[in-house]
């Protein structure tokens, strides 16, 4: 069994969403994916980041932690943030829901990660704040002999 | 991330190029509306073939543009050729309401 594990710590700055995303791609590109599925990685690390820097930190300045972890040919995202929190995360998680339609945000955060991922887990408390978890097993690995 | 927008007769043409996400979103925003304002253009056409990366902020971007195009009784048109952005795209359910050409001509041949 393959390990590998790599942590970040960056301000929650909007410029760091292409910052946290490249690195996660980089360690990630080890288990030789394919273009879509880094794309499919960078997406999802980009709107996770991008979550916690509007909603979390509802643009304050905190610490968002991004930690992945390779397990043979599967990887494993943890965003965390300090922030705000969210409510209901059900609702959160609704196609299109957003809580702050004014800044024209499309509401497909959270789709988009469950959809270019694998699994997605969404552990929220108020006034503590939030961690989501997703998985991605690579197929260009697994076909690999 | 670099933007142009030009105007041509009644179209709004706009070309992007490098990563478009909430972090750049912003000031892409604000050109085009800056430029919609003029009275004369009607039609947008966004060309995202030059884009290396795009979010769920560029869907929010694109809709928002689409109201705005939508108010002016305009029309809004999308130039791409590239699997990630249309992947993005399909899954937003923008693709049923704006038609996507492969070049700019054949975009304003549709206008």
């Amino acid at each position: 069994m393959e390990k590998n594990y790599m942590r970040l710590e960056f301000l929650s700055k909007s410029t760091n969403e292409s910052f946290a995303r490249v690195v996660v791609a980089a360690f990630a590109s080890q288990l030789d994916p394919t273009l879509e599925e880094l794309s499919d990685i960078k997406t999802a690390v980009s709107e996770a980041v991008t979550n916690a820097i509007i909603h979390g930190y509802e643009y304050q300045e905190g610490i968002i932690v991004v930690e992945a972890r390779i397990i043979d040919d599967e990887i494993e995202i943890v965003v965390e943030d300090k922030g705000v929190g969210i409510e209901d995360v059900q609702k959160a998680m609704e196609p299109f829901y957003t809580s702050k339609p004014d800044l024209e945000r499309s509401g497909m955060g959270f789709t988009v990660m469950e959809t270019f991922m694998d699994s997605l887990e969404v552990e929220s408390k108020k006034g503590e704040g939030t961690r989501v978890k997703m998985r991605k097993k690579f197929k260009s690995l697994s076909s690999k002999e | 991330m670099h933007i142009s927008v030009e105007k041509h007769k009644e179209n709004l043409l706009v070309q992007f190029k490098g990563e478009l996400d909430h972090h750049s979103s912003e000031i892409v925003r604000q050109k085009i509306d800056q430029q919609y304002l003029d009275q004369n253009i009607r039609n947008i056409i966004l060309d995202l073939r030059g884009l290396t990366f795009m979010d769920s902020s560029g869907i929010g971007l694109i809709m928002g543009r689409y109201k705005n195009c939508i108010e002016k009784k305009g029309k809004m048109f999308i130039v791409n050729d590239n699997p990630q952005v249309e992947k993005i795209l399909k899954m937003s359910g923008l693709l049923k309401i704006i038609n996507v050409y492969p070049t700019i001509e054949s975009a304003i041949e549709n206008i």
